[in-house]
């Protein structure tokens, strides 16, 4: 191996890095002075750029081989999320252009960036080592994000709390994934799986297995390990948590897909009803069942649209994991779909939450009364977000549901997953509730204080329509994702 | 007309001029303009339809659109239309304006009852351009479940349908509307529920979604043992486990027309549903349900719809259904929940029709001119139970604004001496209810009956009992609400004016001709309905 192979592979995330160093230097020397507004416009749009660069070189340019015996893999799947991936990052990037939390511009983007690059050597590793380094790459770029807005008391707290349950994790994850190297004497996924081959499941693999879970599940806030999530969604500076709903969402579940149906081929068992076999399965469709019933029953009752937002995710992992449980190829498409439907549609809702942020100061319920009057584009792209996490049709939560569902229900020999598929469809019955009462506070409320216009920043709402229209796109036309999905699932081998 | 894609425009229009009517907001009457603009338009498109029909033609193949959608999933974009599609199209589009000009003042209502009730929805209630709006939705939604021949998209317009429903009844309905639009949503869901797993199952078995090639399948006897090739579950055999799947989609089905027991939804849906809703629920929705059953299993279930165990089961609820609401109805004494189980009770007809022609499917299945005329009936009871039920439905209505909300079967008495017209012309609609010779309903029934006697004569002989009760309760409307002594407390009550004459004569001339030239859509439907006969043989 040479540096220049290297250097080919990780192209799209040496640009990125750049562009970070760039937007970082450019902020502190030579735009001191400007105002914040122009400081943001000017560096987001380098590191839009930049992501850009990276998606264009990633189309143009592809690469396929490995480094270091898994450690950075490229070929046209990873491609294909990585693209996901930066493109969540540009949206986000784009919906912080009118953010006042911070007067730090440079270190702002930076760390964004520097946490899309963590998901794209996420999703490029395969081996154990690797893996937990992007994935802490990650996680301190978004610790930091998390607490960015430092006159308000509460995104240090989120921070803190997410800082906290994410080092513990991280303490667990790194456990189990040493125990795993001493059981196999491999760090590769795939030598992983040949040595473990025929063992069984003795109990240090169980430790190890659960422990690594706990880890991943931490990171999609899968029930049991979602504390944090509600707490660090609400605190978390708008954008912030938009990118850790979406970007860092898509990543954890492709490296959590990837590390369970490789690493752990073979130790499967089997969550099927009445067909219980210990193994990863039965773990994880616990974990799915948990975050569905307890994701959509707490986001009920909750007043603030952020937290809402942050149990509808949890609610959303459950649905999600139903992909990694089909543990097959269409299982896989259907999994990458629906995460990155999600990640766009969650990143749109958490735009218009920002927007009402900006002139309401929050993001109470009631701060949506008469959206529908005073700024009517925002209150129809905030319809479009609600009803496609809902899974209305026809949009691309719809899509995504019904694909995961079927992916789920076909896997294995005779619907042994339809407990979960009949629980998940029952508990989108339940979503449909509070998504609904968004739209109520914004469509038909009357507001008590007068109906006078919002002054909404034109560009946000560009953005903002350009995702509602992916959204809707990508529901009436699954096929412009799910094509290159599988074509890229077929080309690798999946 | 070749090239155009005039079924995607029809399903399109509403959805588009629901959007549009949505966005307009305080504009309560230019919205109301444009939402009955559209309708409409629909209808007018619905009559070109209807025209360049080819009406010799009984395949499921006209006006075809068939495009590539999600190929690795087998989903196409698939819509075309028959003699039965046509039909509930054009119901759709007949009933729709009608529903629009029941509840032309649907805002100024909610606004009338006042007090607390208006607290409860927002300082001035919920705006009327949303009602029309989600009245368009529903249309696009029963338009595409009419054309649609592929499940994935069918299902979508089939749940789309569903949401703006329950919006109307929860939002504008009377005041128990809370409960009845929960129960209605849950039992539809449950039902819709049911059947999209039964259907992902056949899809996980065969790959594919598509009617017209499943019933291919269900024909030469494959789906089955794909089934059970494919999901051998739990050690069922091929009939036990293909009998499931059929139970799914029967449940939704059967939830939706409503076949007792899966009825107890309907009657306070369609009493707390404002009425222009309730025209649509009975007139258009309910439909939805017969038309899966004629559409989706009889073709592709046929062999377990036949089965003698299924058989025995089915015609003994379809009697019961009869039997039982058309007595039902007799014990109410609200209009419009009379009104309500009478509904159940009509579609009941169409069921045993279904039912009946269903017992003889071998390959060497005879008796075709009993299934046709059977089928033949079908067709015509649901366009006909459609157009007159939904005029009931209005009336209703009118009274009701008359009355200021009541509707007691013993709140009048003695109409007939202050309200000629209006008895009269609602007279007319309850004779057609009851199936009174020379007005339409008679000749579904008739035909059904015709049908049904040589195949399934014991259930066709206790079903007569419901005709009978029918004819009384609607007697005994007629006697109570417009007989008798006057109520001195309507001695005022407002006959019709000349505009609502005017509008309801369309209604009261239709019946008056279908009842008496049936041939105006027997020529249309009868070769699909020979066309299907044809390949009922399993």
């Amino acid at each position: 191996m040479s540096y220049l192979d290297l250097l080919k592979l990780a192209a799209p995330e040496v640009l990125v890095v750049l562009t970070a160093l760039v937007v970082l230097v450019l902020d502190l020397t030579s735009m001191r002075g400007l105002n914040l507004r122009v400081r943001l416009g000017i560096n987001g749009l380098i590191a839009c750029v930049g992501c850009a660069a990276a998606i264009a070189w990633l189309l143009v340019i592809p690469a396929q081989g490995q480094v270091a015996g898994g450690m950075l893999v490229a070929d046209s799947l990873t491609a294909l999320v990585k693209i996901v991936v930066l493109s969540l990052t540009i949206f986000t990037v784009l919906l912080s252009f009118n953010a006042k939390f911070t007067a730090h511009v440079g270190e702002y983007l930076a760390l964004v960036l520097f946490a899309a690059v963590g998901m794209m050597f996420l999703v490029s590793a395969e081996d154990i080592l690797m893996i937990f380094v992007s994935l802490e790459m990650t996680s301190l770029s978004l610790y930091v994000l998390t607490a960015f807005n430092k006159r308000n008391i509460k995104s240090a707290e989120a921070a803190l709390k997410y800082f906290l349950f994410g080092g513990m994790a991280a303490a667990f994850m790194l456990f189990g994934l040493s125990l795993i190297y001493g059981l196999s004497g491999a760090t590769n996924l795939h030598a992983i799986a040949a040595a473990l081959a025929g063992k069984g499941l003795d109990p240090l693999l169980v430790v190890a297995m659960v422990m690594t879970v706990i880890g991943f599940g931490f990171k999609v806030a899968a029930v049991p390990f979602h504390l944090w999530a509600p707490d660090a969604y609400e605190g978390a500076p708008t954008p912030s948590a938009a990118l850790i709903a979406s970007g860092s969402k898509v990543a954890s579940f492709f490296i959590a897909a990837k590390v369970l149906m490789i690493g752990f081929a073979g130790v499967e068992g089997s969550a099927a009803w009445r067909d219980y076999a210990s193994g990863w399965m039965p773990l994880i469709a616990v974990v799915a069942g948990l975050s569905m019933i307890l994701g959509n029953l707490a986001a009920i009752v909750q007043r603030n649209v952020k937290r809402l937002l942050a149990y509808s995710a949890i609610a959303h992992a459950g649905y999600a994991v139903l992909g990694i449980l089909s543990n097959d190829a269409s299982g896989t498409a259907s999994l990458i779909y629906y995460v990155a439907t999600y990640g766009l549609t969650v990143v749109g809702a958490f735009g218009v939450v920002s927007v009402v942020e900006n002139l309401k100061g929050d993001s109470k319920l009631t701060d949506f009364i008469g959206l529908s009057r005073r700024a009517p584009v925002v209150a129809l792209c905030m319809m479009v977000f609600m009803l496609s996490l809902a899974g209305i049709p026809p949009l691309a939560g719809f899509f995504g549901k019904f694909y995961v569902f079927l992916a789920a229900a076909g896997a294995g020999q005779n619907l042994g997953l339809l407990w979960l598929v009949i629980l998940a469809i029952a508990m989108s019955a339940v979503s449909l509730y509070y998504y609904l009462q968004v739209l109520k506070q914004i469509y038909v409320v009357e507001a008590k204080d007068g109906n006078q216009g919002m002054e909404v920043p034109v560009f946000s709402q560009a953005v903002l329509v350009v995702i509602a229209i992916l959204v809707v796109g990508l529901g009436c036309f699954p096929n412009l994702l799910v094509g290159p999905l599988q074509s890229c699932l077929a080309a690798t081998g999946h | 007309m070749k090239g155009i894609p005039i079924l995607t425009i029809l399903t399109l229009l509403p959805l588009f001029a629901g959007i549009i009517v949505a966005g307009l907001g305080e504009q309560r009457k230019l919205a109301r303009g444009i939402a009955f603009g559209s309708s409409l338009l629909s209808l007018a498109l619905a009559l070109l339809l209807w025209r360049s029909f080819d009406a010799a033609n009984g395949q499921l193949n006209q006006f075809i659109e068939q495009h590539q959608w999600i190929p690795s999933l087998g989903i196409q974009y698939f819509v075309a239309v028959d003699g039965l599609g046509l039909l509930m199209v054009l119901l759709t589009a007949i009933i729709t304006p009608m529903a629009m000009l029941a509840s032309w003042n649907i805002a100024d209502q909610a606004d009338r009852r006042g007090g607390q009730d208006a607290q409860a929805r927002g300082s001035n209630g919920y705006g009327s351009h949303l009602f029309f709006a989600l009245v368009l939705f529903l249309q696009a939604g029963l338009f595409g479940t009419f054309t649609a021949l592929n499940f994935f998209h069918w299902f979508i317009f089939w749940e789309l349908s569903l949401i703006p429903a329950f919006f109307l009844v929860r939002l504008w309905g009377g005041s128990q509307r809370a409960p009845a639009a929960t129960q209605f949503f849950i039992y539809t869901m449950v039902g819709s529920v049911a059947m999209l797993l039964a259907f992902l199952a056949i899809f996980l078995a065969t790959g594919k979604f598509d009617f017209t090639a499943l019933a291919e399948l269900g024909r030469t006897g494959t789906l089955a043992s794909a089934l059970s090739a494919k999901l051998g579950w739990y050690s069922l055999n091929t009939g036990a486990l293909t009998l499931i799947i059929f139970g799914g989609i029967l449940l939704g089905f059967a939830v939706k027309v409503p076949l007792m027991p899966f009825h107890t939804w309907l009657p306070a849906t369609y009493a707390e549903a404002p009425s222009g809703v309730t025209m649509l629920l009975t007139g258009v929705m309910s439909k939805m349900g017969v038309y899966g059953f004629i559409r989706i299993l009889l073709p592709i279930f046929g062999v377990q719809l036949g089965e003698p165990r299924v058989q025995t089961v089915l015609l003994s609820l379809a009697v019961i259904t009869i039997v039982f609401s058309a007595c039902a109805a007799f014990a109410q004494r609200d209009l419009k929940r009379m009104l309500a189980y009478s509904s159940i009770n009509h579609l009941g007809y169409c069921l045993l029709g279904i039912f009946a022609v269903a017992k003889f499917i071998g390959p060497d299945a005879d008796l075709a001119t009993q299934k046709a005329a059977a089928l033949n009936g079908v067709f015509l009871q649901m366009f006909n139970h459609g157009l007159t039920a939904a005029t009931l439905f209005w009336f209703v209505a009118l009274i009701e604004k008359r009355s200021g909300g009541l509707r007691g079967l013993n709140d009048f008495g003695g109409l007939r001496k202050v309200a000629p017209i209006f008895c009269g012309l609602m007279g007319i609609a309850l004779f057609s209810s009851l199936g009174l010779p020379g007005l339409n309903g008679f000749v579904g029934e008739f035909l059904i009956f015709k049908g049904v006697f040589p195949l399934a004569m014991c259930s066709a002989s206790l079903s007569v009992i419901g005709l009978l009760v029918t004819a009384i309760f609607i007697l005994t409307i007629l006697q109570r609400v417009f007989n008798g002594p006057l109520n001195e407390k309507w001695a005022k009550f407002p006959d019709l004016s000349p505009g609502e004459i005017g509008l309801l004569l369309i209604p009261i001339v239709l019946m008056f001709v279908l009842g008496l030239y049936p041939r105006l859509v027997l020529d249309v439907i009868n070769p699909t309905v020979v066309q299907m006969v044809e390949q009922l043989k399993f």
